[in-house]
This record gives structure tokens, sequence and C-alpha cells, in this order.
């Protein structure tokens, strides 16, 4: 094609976008039965290359768009409407073991999407395309407030929605890997819900004193959203992923200053030491280091070290205990952790204390330990820096690509109609505004 | 992102200290505005949910402009029995506004009560959105609402530029402006983009341009102490013409002129004289084609203090200038040979603008195009009750402003513009969809250019 005369159009929609939401892609004015490649390009935070690409063919009238047609080929196939983004991976190149994450929020993720000529499969930065354009992928909406928290040695933020509130709270929790990771949270302030992303692994305080976080850290960060004058103190919520769970059950089985309206549980367990400080959770947890395996890459797996649930009750919190909506959110292949196992024992308990009514498992074959906001990369396996050994080890994750998104979207819409259902009142189920997710 | 910021401490200061001490969770509204990131060209869709049914209420949206002014609209709803309101397709009652406007929460914007006079909503920075906060307010409000605490509020990004638009500083062969380059490699076609008599460097619709595809050049060409004569006055819009065209990402013989006001004169003449610049197409906005010549645009500016007997001063103590030209029509050596245009031109007019005769004047121009033979090469629109400045659309409507001749020692004066503000709104929102598709086809298209739409 002369690129010169060229008119072919590309449109993304929309251009500036929150990560959760969905774009339409169209390409126009290809000329018919056109053999053409989309890409997309993002550079991370941390420096590297990742991309995506679909392999289409023009329709009679030089069209191709991806929410309807199929990808016949590339880093996704099929109709998928966002499989640009989800199936981004490191460019050819890239050391292994690399997992995307936004650090910082306030600025946008840039993808760059563009049309190549024909089906093809690398070498696409040493050609020019025939057209491409930028996208903004925001994980905080516009008047979304970020509020560092330092007080009463927390180390925290919070996401305010925009307006005058007052809004329900939650409490977001990550996992083993510490650090103060913000873009959930600040994702869900965007929804209406003022969150606090809270760091309990790596926070000033223990690096300070050596010491790790008593059960009143959580307690204190619950109280800062308690009295915040725009949060709705009877209206809190807490979400823990992995780690974050055990926290997460924790605080609502057994807290008295915690009056939780409802939990979720992201790809974690209840099998704990029941009295437990957190270095009392971090050494169960170690104690059957030897049933560590190793996959055929070379990638350590997790998930027997908490294996078999125990029966005994001083090892697993009593869920008998928990008086909110709990929704229960696990991978079938998480290689990481025994989420399905622990699930099903969840419900057991809670069927047999009589308040597994209050109980909901969505569970997703397929699907790796890290279940995220839809639309993000996947990552099977990658580099984890354990609490235990302080080393940097390949950590396998689990899940197949294409079922762990479709999960992370499945999962996502639903726990923003849990949260809404349960955190305000006199909601429609179902509610239409999410249409655009 | 200072606005920003203020919005939400202004939020926070007006509200009194509120802790709830029922049990039962917040039942306020949810309000959803899509995008909350889009260009200034893009819908909106507005919709109020978790109302109690049947009740009043008042969508508003507030904008703190770069100038300081705060401008608002409202709108009065009333919920349906789901408790939604949806500004697309639910009736507003009042307000700024009546009817099915799903855009009017921006069209309808105006000073609040008590601002300074002669105002006029204009974006100059165009690497920040605009921001407006949109609120929902219990029951029919028509005023107090900085006083009032809404039930709840979003904030939502009005981009004058598209992600990953170029944005470059010209000072180049002693022509001053700023050049918008779309994303991609391109080549892209070009446009020259030209605004009216009050000067400066205004950007925002050459950023709007390059968002759509076209490498514009916004020129500044009221400010620049070397235009003193008609000749160089001339070179300078040939030479700025040249540096779209001879830039590596644009197509040589698709650049275009776009002007407004007296850049439309520029356009019209340039089109006609040039035997250096060849427009692929050119688009006339509000324009008249009266050009003295061998006399410079300052002299044609000055122009109303020297035929100030033909100045109306209207019971507003608003100037007309519609009137001060109109007798140029009878002299063809005071117009631009417009018989000379050969190529696709598109005339934009409001018929109520009361700053130049553009009905009388696209008129004469058919004319005179019919009568030397390139009548086929003219498209006209001309919009009732409309006035002069035929802005992007939804921006808001200005009847009357201050008005400053730039780079002359006169003083400010309120121009009268023209226009109602409803057909006016709904003039530019028709005015540039016809704009693009125009541009489209002329610059984008593969077919030999035709003139009409």
């Amino acid at each position: 094609m002369d690129r010169k005369r060229c008119t072919l159009k590309l449109l993304v929609q929309p251009s500036r976008g929150l990560v959760d939401e969905m774009f339409i892609i169209l390409v126009q004015k290809a000329p018919s039965g056109f053999q053409l490649t989309v890409h997309a390009l993002h550079k991370c935070e941390d420096g590297h290359s990742w991309e995506a690409f679909g392999h289409y063919t023009a329709d009679t009238i030089g069209t191709v768009n991806v929410s309807e047609d199929p990808s016949l080929g590339g880093t996704y196939s099929g109709v998928e409407q966002m499989g640009l983004l989800w199936s981004l991976r490191p460019v050819p190149g890239s050391k292994p073991g690399l997992r995307l994450r936004k650090m910082n929020v306030q600025i946008p993720m840039e993808v760059t999407i563009s049309v190549y000529q024909g089906h093809q499969t690398e070498g696409f930065m040493d050609q020019v395309p025939l057209a491409s354009v930028v996208v903004e992928r925001w994980y905080m909406a516009p008047g979304v407030s970020r509020i560092p928290i330092t007080e009463d040695r927390l180390s925290a933020t919070l996401f305010l929605p925009p307006g005058p509130g007052p809004f329900p709270g939650l409490l977001d929790l990550w996992g083993g890997g510490g650090q103060l990771v913000e873009y959930r949270a600040s994702l869900l302030a965007s929804h209406g819900i003022a969150s606090l992303a809270l760091d309990y692994l790596t926070p000033k305080i223990t690096m300070e004193t050596r010491k790790m976080v008593d059960l009143q850290y959580f307690e204190k960060a619950y109280k800062i959203l308690e009295q915040h004058p725009q949060v709705h103190g009877s209206s809190i919520g807490m979400l823990g992923l992995s780690l974050g769970t055990s926290i997460t059950l924790k605080m609502a089985a057994y807290s008295e200053v915690m009056k939780l309206r409802c939990a979720v549980c992201i790809s974690g367990s209840h099998v704990q030491p029941v009295d437990g400080s957190m270095e009392d959770i971090l050494k169960h947890f170690n104690k059957n280091a030897d049933r560590t395996r190793v996959s055929e890459e070379n990638e350590f797996i997790w998930r027997d070290l908490l294996l078999p649930v125990p029966s005994d009750l001083a090892f697993k919190v009593d869920m008998g205990r928990l008086k909110c909506p709990l929704l229960v959110v696990v991978g079938e292949d998480d290689q990481n952790w025994p989420a399905s196992e622990s699930a099903m024992d969840m419900k057991e308990m809670m069927e047999q204390a009589g308040n597994s009514h209050l109980l909901t498992v969505l569970s997703y074959p397929n699907a790796g330990h890290l279940i995220e906001p839809p639309y993000t990369p996947h990552a099977r396996a990658s580099l984890f820096r354990s609490m235990a050994t302080r080393e940097k080890m390949m950590a396998l994750w689990g899940g197949e690509t294409a079922a762990h998104s479709l999960a992370q979207e499945d999962a996502w819409r639903k726990l923003l109609v849990f949260l809404r259902e349960n955190l305000y009142s006199g909601t429609n189920p179902g509610t239409p505004s999410l249409s655009h997710l | 992102m200072l606005g920003l910021r203020r919005l939400a401490v202004a939020a926070s200061v007006h509200r009194p200290v509120r802790r709830l001490s029922t049990m039962s969770p917040p039942t306020s509204p949810i309000l959803s505005v899509q995008p909350t990131r889009g260009l200034v060209d893009e819908k909106l869709k507005v919709v109020v949910e978790s109302l109690p049914p049947g009740s009043p209420v008042t969508l508003h949206s507030l904008h703190h402009s770069e100038d300081e002014d705060y401008w608002e609209a409202f709108g009065h709803y009333v919920s349906d029995f789901r408790g939604m309101v949806s500004v697309s397709e639910d009736l507003s009652f009042g307000g700024t506004y009546t009817g099915k406007e799903d855009m009017g929460l921006l069209w309808s914007m105006r000073p609040v009560p008590g601002s300074r006079k002669g105002l006029r909503l204009r974006k100059m920075n165009v690497c920040s959105p605009m921001l407006h906060n949109i609120s929902v307010y219990s029951g029919h409000v028509s005023e107090g609402f900085r006083e009032q605490t809404p039930l709840t509020s979003v904030l939502v990004e009005r981009w004058y530029m598209a992600p990953g638009v170029k944005r470059i500083d010209i000072m180049e062969k002693g022509v001053r402006g700023t050049l918008f380059i779309p994303p991609g490699p391109g080549p892209f076609p070009g446009l020259l983009d030209m605004w009216g008599g009050g000067g400066g460097l205004i950007e925002y619709r050459s950023a709007l341009l390059a968002s759509h595809g076209y490498v514009s050049l916004a020129m500044d060409y009221f400010n620049s102490q070397e235009l003193e004569s008609a000749d160089l006055e001339f070179k300078y819009f040939e030479t700025a013409f040249n540096i779209i065209k001879e830039h590596p990402q644009v197509i040589p013989d698709r650049v275009g002129m776009f002007g407004l006001s007296l850049g439309s004169l520029v356009t019209m003449h340039v089109a006609a004289e040039s035997t250096i610049v060849k427009p692929r197409c050119c688009i006339c906005v509000s324009g008249s084609h009266f050009y003295p010549r061998d006399r410079t645009i300052k002299e044609v500016i000055m122009e109303p203090r020297s035929n100030s007997h033909r100045l109306r001063i209207d019971e507003n103590n608003h100037h007309v200038w519609r009137d001060m030209w109109i007798h140029l029509l009878d002299d063809p050596s005071k117009k631009v040979d417009v018989g000379k245009i050969n190529c696709p031109i598109l005339l934009v007019n409001g018929k109520d603008d009361q700053n130049v005769p553009a009905d009388e004047c696209a008129e004469d121009i058919a004319l005179l195009m019919n009568a030397a033979g390139n009548g086929h090469l003219l498209s006209r629109v001309l919009y009732p009750d409309t006035g002069h400045l035929i802005e992007p659309p939804y921006s808001p409507h200005f009847r009357a402003s201050n008005f400053k001749a730039a780079g002359v020692a006169t003083k400010t004066v309120m121009l009268l513009w023209g226009g109602q503000t409803k057909p006016h709104s709904d003039a530019q929102e028709d005015a540039w969809r016809k704009i693009l598709s125009f541009l489209q086809h002329n610059l984008y298209s593969s077919t030999p250019p035709r003139a009409k739409l």
C-alpha cells in the first residue's frame, strides 16, 4: 500500500478511559479484504516494553471492528474486544519474570495502538505503522483525591471520590509482596468508595524498628476511615488478596473494634494460627517449607504449604463467627495458595455454623492466583521477593491467560456489584451505570 | 491540577462536618457521567440513579475558568419511577436550558450572578483540560448553588488535545504560531488556522483539528511588528502556509485554510490572489469579503474608527459593527476577487451576525463566483438566529462580550456578536460536523475534491 496516499483511519474510543472501561477500536477505509495487524505497545514505569497484537482481515468496505471481528492469530484470538490489553506481554528479549503494576496512579498508562500491514508477529519496532494513536488508561477518575496517611504510624493512602460524600469506606490489602500498592484503591474510589490502601508488611514503622505490625495497626486504619468526615462510619468493608485475605478474615471474625459491613477475599485462605500475631502467621506458613515444589521451568509452587486444610480449629479462622456478607474469589489453577480447597472448607464450616447465607464463592477454572482489576496483563509466574527468605524467587501464580483474563473481568464486575449492594442501600441490583465496563 | 484541588477544598469547606450515627448505609443517588475524560466535541451521557421516584432534582455544572470566573448551567428534572434521570432522554423543565438537551449542561453555561460583565470563555492552555463539576441538587434550584451541598457530584475533564497530539512552538522565517501534529507516522493533511481581529495566539481549534487528524498551525498574526505593509503581510501568510506544506509529516498537496471572521477574509484573499500558495480547500466562518486592496490588516481593524458615523450603539451600549461595511458591497475594488478562487470553499455564517453582514456577503460572493464561472466550488450554510462567534460545539454562547482590537491602541468595548443561545448552540454543533466532513472529503478522500458536501 502506498503510504503517501494511505487513507486508513484508526479510531479508539474512549481515548482516555479508566483501566476497567472497555474501548472500541475501529479501523476504517482500508482496502477491501486487506490483511492487517492491530498492535498495542506500552512502556511501563520500570522502562520495560510490553506488546500485544491481533491479526485481522478488513471487510468489503475496508473496516475492522475489534469488538466484533475475530482475531485470526497473535497474542490473542477470536472476538476479544480488550485482547490488546489483557494479552500484553514483555517484548522479545525482555528479562524474565516481569509483572506489570502501576505504582504512580496520578498519571495514566499510555498505550500506543497501531495498525501494521499484513499479518505480522515480530519486528514491529523496525517498521513504520500505517497509523497509530495513543490511548490513556487511568486508575484514578477526575476529582478523586489522593491523601497520604501517616498518622498513628500508618503507611497508607486514602482515596476519596469526588463530591460531598459521605461515602462508604473500604480497607484495601494486598499480599506477601508488601509495599504500598495503590491502584486498586484508587480505582475503587473512582467507583464511589472511599478506599484506604494499607502497607502492613513493609510500612515505615517495620522498616525502622524491624518489628512486624500488630493487629491494632489494622484497627487504627479502620478508625481513620470510620472517623473521617466524608466517610459513612457504619458502612465500611474490607478487601484482601492473598495474605490480605488472612488479615481480612481475622478482622471480620475476631476484631472487637472493626464492624465490617462486608468483606471480600481474593485468592486466599482461612488457615492461620487463630491467636497469632503477624509473625506467628508468617511462621506458620513457613513451617512446611519443605512442601515447596518446583516446576519444570524452575518456578516455585507454594500451594502445598498450607495443605491439607486442618481440622484443628486452632489453625483456621472460625468462619461461624462471621456476621457480614463475604465474597470469596478463587482461581482453580492457583499455584501459590490453596484457595479452592480453603473456599470449600470455609463453605462447610459456615454451613455447619448456620451462616452460609452470608457466603458467595466465585470459582474460576484455569484462573491463577493474581486476580486483579480487568484488562491488565496476566502473569503466570514472576519474580517475587519472599518475606521469609528475602530473596527474589520465581513464583508460579498459575492461570491460563485467556481464561484468567475473563475471570478478572467477571470477578471485578461482580465485586463492584457486591460492594455497592452491601455498602449502599436502596440500590437496584445490576445497576446500569456499570454497563460501560 | 490546581483547579481540581480548589474544587475539592470548596466542597469540604462549605459542608458542615456530619457524622451520621444511624446504622443504615448512605442512600445518596448515583451520578454517572460518561466519558469523565473526553474531547470537547464529544457528547456526554449524564445519568442519575437511586433517586426517590418522581422527585424533583437539579443537575448543575460548574466551571472555574483560567481567568478565575465561575460559569454555570443547570436543568430542572423529575426522576422517573425507577428513580432515574437521563439527561439525553428526559426533558429539562427549566434552568439555563429546557427540553431534551443532552449537552445543555455545557452549551448553556453563563457567568454566575455577580460576575464581571462581557466575559467570554476561551481555553488558552490546551495542554490541560477544562474541568466541570457536575452535581445533583435536591429540588428545583435556580440560585445559591454555592451555599448548598449537592447530593452528589463528579468531575469531568474536557480536552482540546487527544493523547499523543504534539504541540510545537513555531518561530520560523518570521512566522509565529503553534503547530499541532496528530499522533502516528503520518503523513497527514494540513491546515492553516486563523482567528479574528482580537489577535493573540488562539490554539484550541488547531489542537482539536489535530485531534481529528490534521496537522494544524495556529497563527499569531497581529502582534508582529514587522507587518507594516500589505505586501509584507501577504508574504507572511504565504510563508506560514509553506511551513505546513514543507513539514515532513504533511502531504504537500493536501493543505487547506480555515479562518474565522478576519481570518476568513485573509483566507479568501490568499486563495484568490496568491500565485505561490494553492490551498486544497478553504473554510470561511463568519467572514466578509471586504478586503481593501493594498492596505494592511491593521488598517482594516482601524477602519471602525474612521467609519464611526456608521457605527451603531444599541440600547445596551453594545457596539454593532455589521452595518459599517455594507456600503462596500457596491465597490468591487473593496472586495476580494473571489472569481479567482479555484478550490472548494465552504462558507459558514449566522443570520444574526451583528459584527459582519455575513448573510449579504455570502450572497454577494455567490453572485460573483457564479458570474466568474467558479460557482460550483462554493458551498454555503447559513444558520438562523446564529451570531458571529461560531465555535467548536458545546462551548457557551455570548451575545456580546468585551473586545479589544489587537495591536491597536483602542479601548475595550462591548461588541455585539448576535445569536440566540439555543439556535446558536445547535448551529455550532451542526457546523462542526459539516466542517469535519468537508475536511475529510477534500483533504483525506482519494477522489478529486468536489465542492458540494
